[in-house]
């Protein structure tokens, strides 16, 4: 095993996150720090990439809010996240769905995956 | 390079070095070599030493030595033989210098080497000059090139230190050493981090 991998296991936290693809819909609750008070919030949008490997692994969500899309980045590792939830499963012919950033409206739309298998 | 979270759940970047024992080959002394110092040796090498060096090092017990480094006014406690581990010399939290070769460059133009600005425009009758360096001296008076003018060439691959790293994590059990940032050099090339 090399270096950075035995560094990883030793200093990370192994989570439970469930699997899921780019262009699934996902609920992200991450842990807000208010002063001394912390808070959950919650992103919902869908996934449009994956990237990198090991423990900088990343996954990007986008959604819209009020007319505007906005993206945000979350480290697979990343403490701040407390749960993530896999709303919808998505049918996408893509690794990055970067073409949503172009579209509005029904076209921007990600048909959803029936059959999913177990 | 990779990235950790610290206690506050922030990622830090950080390079992994190892640091297998240091093994002491000479230990200098005022009276006897001018100056004091620890002469210390990393690593094996397949290819056997000169017999000069091969007998200097058998007085310390070490067959071969990748690098061979010397360390001034040094206040461990150590005679000849001994080994230095990370743990006895560094702490997490301290603040510690790398010294490196870093990557060689090739032969590079001026905005490369020395951060000149090029022309800036490409348009407006510009000619193929953009990355240039432009004038370098005037004309009778001196009627020379200063020495050190700042042109193109071989660049990178020379002995670099980086101050004031933080040491993030150490791992004893397998001679890790995490600093936060980056050291010079190319991936497995060896540096000296220095307190």
């Amino acid at each position: 095993m090399d270096l950075i991998s035995y560094v990883h296991e030793q200093l990370t936290e192994k989570k439970d996150l469930p699997s899921f693809r780019p262009g699934d819909n996902v609920a992200v609750s991450y842990k807000i720090k208010e002063g001394a008070k912390e808070r959950i919030q919650t992103f919902k949008g869908d996934v449009i990439q994956i990237n990198g490997i090991g423990s900088t692994k990343t996954f990007t969500v986008r959604k819209l809010s009020n007319g505007v899309g906005v993206e945000r980045i979350f480290p697979f590792n990343s403490p701040i996240i407390d749960t993530i939830k896999v709303l919808k499963r998505g049918k996408v012919r893509r690794a990055k769905l970067y073409y949503l950033r172009d579209l509005v409206g029904k076209k921007a739309k990600i048909k959803e995956r029936k059959f999913v298998k177990k | 390079m990779t990235s950790i979270y610290d206690d506050a759940g922030k990622n830090v970047p950080c390079t992994v070095i190892e640091a297998t024992p240091n093994v002491v080959a000479q230990v200098k002394t005022e009276d006897t070599d001018g100056y004091n110092a620890l002469q210390l040796v990393y690593g094996e090498r397949k290819k056997s030493p000169t017999n000069a060096l091969g007998g200097h090092l058998k007085k310390a017990g070490v067959k071969s030595a990748m690098r061979i480094a010397e360390f001034r006014d040094c206040n461990l406690e150590k005679a000849l033989g001994d080994k230095i581990t990370v743990e006895e010399v560094f702490e997490e939290g301290d603040v510690v210098n790398a010294i490196g070769t870093s990557k060689g460059k090739g032969f590079q133009g001026v905005v490369k080497r020395h951060g000149f600005g090029g022309v800036g425009q490409s348009t407006h009758g510009q000619h193929n000059r953009q990355r240039a360096p432009g004038a370098i001296g005037a004309c009778a008076t001196p009627s020379k090139v200063y020495k050190g003018t700042r042109m193109a060439g071989r660049t990178g691959g020379k002995r670099i230190k980086t101050s004031n790293l933080k040491v993030v994590k150490i791992l004893a059990d397998k001679n890790l050493l995490l600093i936060k940032g980056s050291v010079p050099g190319h991936k497995g090339s060896l540096v000296i981090i220095e307190k």
